[in-house]
């Protein structure tokens, strides 16, 4: 697989091979091949329905819960199958952590937000949770917004920090990789260079893959980009290189807006 | 013309006018029931009436009204006196009356049998009993006083006496399981049991001796009355429950004896066949029944939800159990009440007998009516509601949360007892609430599984083990049914009726204020967020 790792010499963090995926009769996914490199950004682009999110749940087997979904091929995080039926889910999605389009805060306060994956866990001690909060609070640099509200609803904050909440809280349980849909589609402007900061600081500790919609936004966070279109993946490589340079002819016409 | 039509202006009016329809009929309702209640214990003047014919009576008016016959108006008169008279009311023709009066003097009595008695005191008698008083009014006062005192002895004696009571029945029941076991086996603990019991009968009637001998010299005690048209009247002051002369009574005087009434009627025990006297046991027996309900509809409820909301497969086998329990909320309740009795009663009640209790039998134990079976019979009725309250509110929830919690390494049953549940607790409790109020308020099924026109003990009491799930039990509706359509007397009984619904209504507000206080106040803490 021709694939642009300019900046690894790691073996691939998750690879993903001959990947098909029905829901139902439908394909939503057709012979998906690709690797994702440890500490970059990957951004999935495409129009609607293409794909991509289906293959981001796919990775943290989020579409276990779609009862119509069946999954072919294979997807390994280092080396081990996810579609194993024996694979420990539970300790899967600690390591591949999840953004979603809509922030989703419980309706707890922001620390006990911050806390719920580790006392899931079976963490309970109060110094491990304290020092766990203010570091992923401090990650998702939200912390000085929030450090004198920590007991407050989370209900409460706009939707660019209840978004960032929401990635420190998945930041909480210390990921490798952490999965973004669309996360900054339902957020202001403002917002979202806030949260495209973020996802630059934290790509040195950990891995993350993004579905936009937002070329621009692709073109600015990420390191490789990977057009999809109609469950296919068209092409793969380095952002500069696709937004310049594309090989194929669709993921041009897509990038210059002439479809999609 | 069309245009208006289109504005859609009109189908806001008719909105409007369904809820105003609505609102006048709840405030009517409310409002008959408050005012024909409230002022039943208002102690209301006794008017005597001088007839044109020469003859009189006295008593209180309760209401004017045309004759439908002659066209002329004529008024309702309460004159109690219902062992003289023979009847408690009497209509009196406006036509016929030549005067009327106030006397100061008139008393209102309240005995503790055939009702009130309106006349006039004339003198007392006490036999053995030195009263210093100057006029009979002071006299009686002084006797009231003396046997009241003598009473509250009795009373204390009469608490031992049902303590003893207790224990003698718990022995006999001893002594009867000891004999079905075995008799010669079990020779030794009979003859102790036996001799226990003896002991504690021996001493129940040398209680009751000294407490009749208590009682013998204020029987004695009479106070002589005369009824308006002159006839003689002798009362035993023991029989006396109260004493006014509301003619001459001020305004604060009258408040004080409203609100003894008030106190009676929620803390005192029903007298003369539920017509007068206090509701306590009936107010215990449905807060008790409606408590015991909640107890075992709302766990019931809530499981059953999750799982088939949560758990179960979307087939058509999970769609038909929905339907099915959508459709138990609107089974008719007597066919409960009918299943309740077949299932719960003679089928559960009437096993435990045979298996825990064989040598009672034939006397059930749980096999008759009792407060366990009518809740048991009444959850059924009301966990369709719980059920599709809790899986509505667990729809609600938007599927961002459940996968967020997910995505975080959590399990589905985590997910559901961290963060689902503590969200869909509001709705939960509206389905609570609408149980609750539906239980308070259910009296048909109740009729045959164990609700009881007069309960001598409530289902609760100081003896081990303090709940008796196997009593009968007194509840407010079929109070109402039974004071208002069953009662000899029903025109005296109406205004109990009006205070038995007027009561049955605010336990129902006051248990929905309360729970929807609480619901508001989780309510507030789990509204999802808007951008």
């Amino acid at each position: 697989m021709a694939q642009a790792q300019e900046q690894n010499t790691n073996s691939p963090i998750l690879t993903v091979s001959d990947l098909n995926l029905h829901y139902g009769e439908a394909q939503a996914l057709k012979g998906i091949n690709l690797d994702m490199a440890r500490h970059q950004v990957t951004a999935f682009i495409g129009p609607s329905g293409c794909g991509k999110s289906t293959l981001l749940r796919c990775f943290n087997r989020m579409n276990d819960l779609v009862e119509s979904a069946r999954i072919g091929g294979s997807i390994r995080f280092n080396g081990e199958e996810v579609n194993n039926p024996a694979t420990d889910v539970i300790a899967l999605r600690r390591s591949i952590g999840m953004v979603f389009q809509q922030s989703n805060p419980f309706p707890k306060s922001i620390y006990e937000n911050i806390v719920y994956g580790l006392r899931i866990a079976g963490v309970n001690d109060k110094a491990t949770l304290d020092e766990a909060v203010e570091r992923s609070l401090q990650s998702a640099a939200i912390w000085n917004e929030v450090k004198d509200r920590l007991n407050d609803s989370a209900l409460g904050l706009s939707g660019g920090q209840a978004q960032r909440i929401c990635i420190a809280r998945a930041i909480a349980v210390n990921p490798e990789i952490i999965l973004m849909d669309e996360p900054c589609s339902a957020l202001d402007p403002i917002s979202t260079l806030k949260i495209e900061e973020l996802i630059e600081e934290l790509k040195s500790k950990y891995t993350i893959v993004i579905v936009t919609h937002n070329m621009q936004q692709a073109a600015r966070v990420s390191d490789v980009t990977a057009f999809f279109y109609l469950g296919e993946l068209i092409e793969v490589g380095g952002t500069r290189k696709i937004f310049t340079n594309p090989e194929k002819k669709q993921t041009e016409d897509y990038i210059t807006g002439r479809f999609g | 013309m069309k245009r208006f039509w289109k504005t859609g202006e009109p189908y806001v009016l008719a909105t409007g006018a369904a809820l105003a329809i609505v609102l006048v009929m709840t405030l009517t309702l409310v409002i008959t029931v408050m005012s024909n209640g409230l002022g039943y214990f208002w102690p209301r003047e006794l008017v005597r009436f001088e007839m044109k014919d020469g003859s009189f009576a006295l008593g209180q008016i309760t209401q004017h009204e045309k004759n439908p016959v002659s066209g002329l108006r004529r008024l309702q008169l309460k004159v109690a006196n219902r062992d003289v008279l023979g009847q408690d009311f009497r209509w009196i023709e406006e036509k016929d009356i030549a005067s009327r009066s106030l006397p100061a003097d008139a008393v209102l009595l309240e005995r503790r049998e055939h009702g009130n008695y309106f006349g006039f005191l004339k003198g007392v008698t006490a036999e053995g009993v030195t009263l210093t008083g100057a006029t009979p009014q002071e006299q009686l006062h002084q006797a009231l006083k003396l046997v009241a005192a003598k009473l509250d002895d009795t009373r204390a004696i009469k608490k031992q006496m049902s303590g003893l009571n207790h224990t003698a029945e718990q022995l006999r029941l001893k002594l009867l399981k000891l004999e079905y076991r075995g008799k010669e086996k079990n020779a030794a603990a009979i003859a102790a049991l036996t001799a226990d019991r003896e002991k504690a009968l021996a001493e129940f009637t040398s209680l009751n001796e000294k407490s009749s001998a208590t009682l013998a010299g204020i029987n004695l005690i009479t106070a002589q009355f005369s009824d308006v048209s002159g006839g003689g009247k002798d009362i035993a002051l023991t029989e006396i429950v109260a004493l006014q002369s509301p003619n001459s009574m001020s305004f604060f005087a009258k408040c004080g004896a409203y609100l003894e009434r008030v106190r009676e009627l929620l803390l005192d025990d029903p007298r003369e066949s539920n017509t007068e006297g206090g509701l306590f046991p009936a107010i215990f027996g449905t807060i008790m029944m409606v408590l015991l309900m909640s107890v075992f509809s709302l766990p019931f409820g809530v499981i059953a939800a999750i799982y088939l909301r949560e758990y179960a497969r979307d087939g058509w086998m999970t769609r038909m159990v929905r339907i099915a329990v959508n459709n138990l909320a609107g089974v008719p309740s007597i066919v409960y009440g009918v299943f309740g009795l077949g299932f719960f009663v003679y089928g559960l009640g009437g096993s435990i007998d045979s298996l825990f209790f064989p040598e009672r039998l034939p006397t059930p134990t749980f096999g008759t009516g009792g407060i366990l079976w009518s809740s048991l019979t009444l959850a059924l009725l009301t966990v369709p509601v719980v059920i599709v309250a809790t899986e509505e509110s667990l729809a609600s929830i938007p599927k961002g949360i459940r996968e967020g919690s997910l995505a975080l390494g959590a399990t589905k049953f985590q997910t559901l007892t961290k963060i689902l549940l503590p969200m869909a607790t509001p709705g939960i409790m509206t389905g609570l609430i609408l149980s609750m109020a539906r239980a308070a308020g259910e009296v048909a099924p109740l009729m045959i599984v164990g609700v009881v026109k007069l309960a001598p003990t409530l289902p609760f009491d100081m003896n081990f083990p303090f709940f008796h799930m196997d009593r009968k039990f007194m509840h407010l509706g079929f109070h109402i049914y039974d004071v208002g359509f069953q009662s000899p007397n029903v025109e005296a009984a109406k205004p109990m009726v009006y205070v038995t619904t007027m009561l049955l209504l605010a336990i129902v507000i006051v248990a929905s204020s309360v729970a929807i206080y609480l619901r508001n106040r989780m309510r507030g803490k789990y509204t999802t967020s808007t951008f």
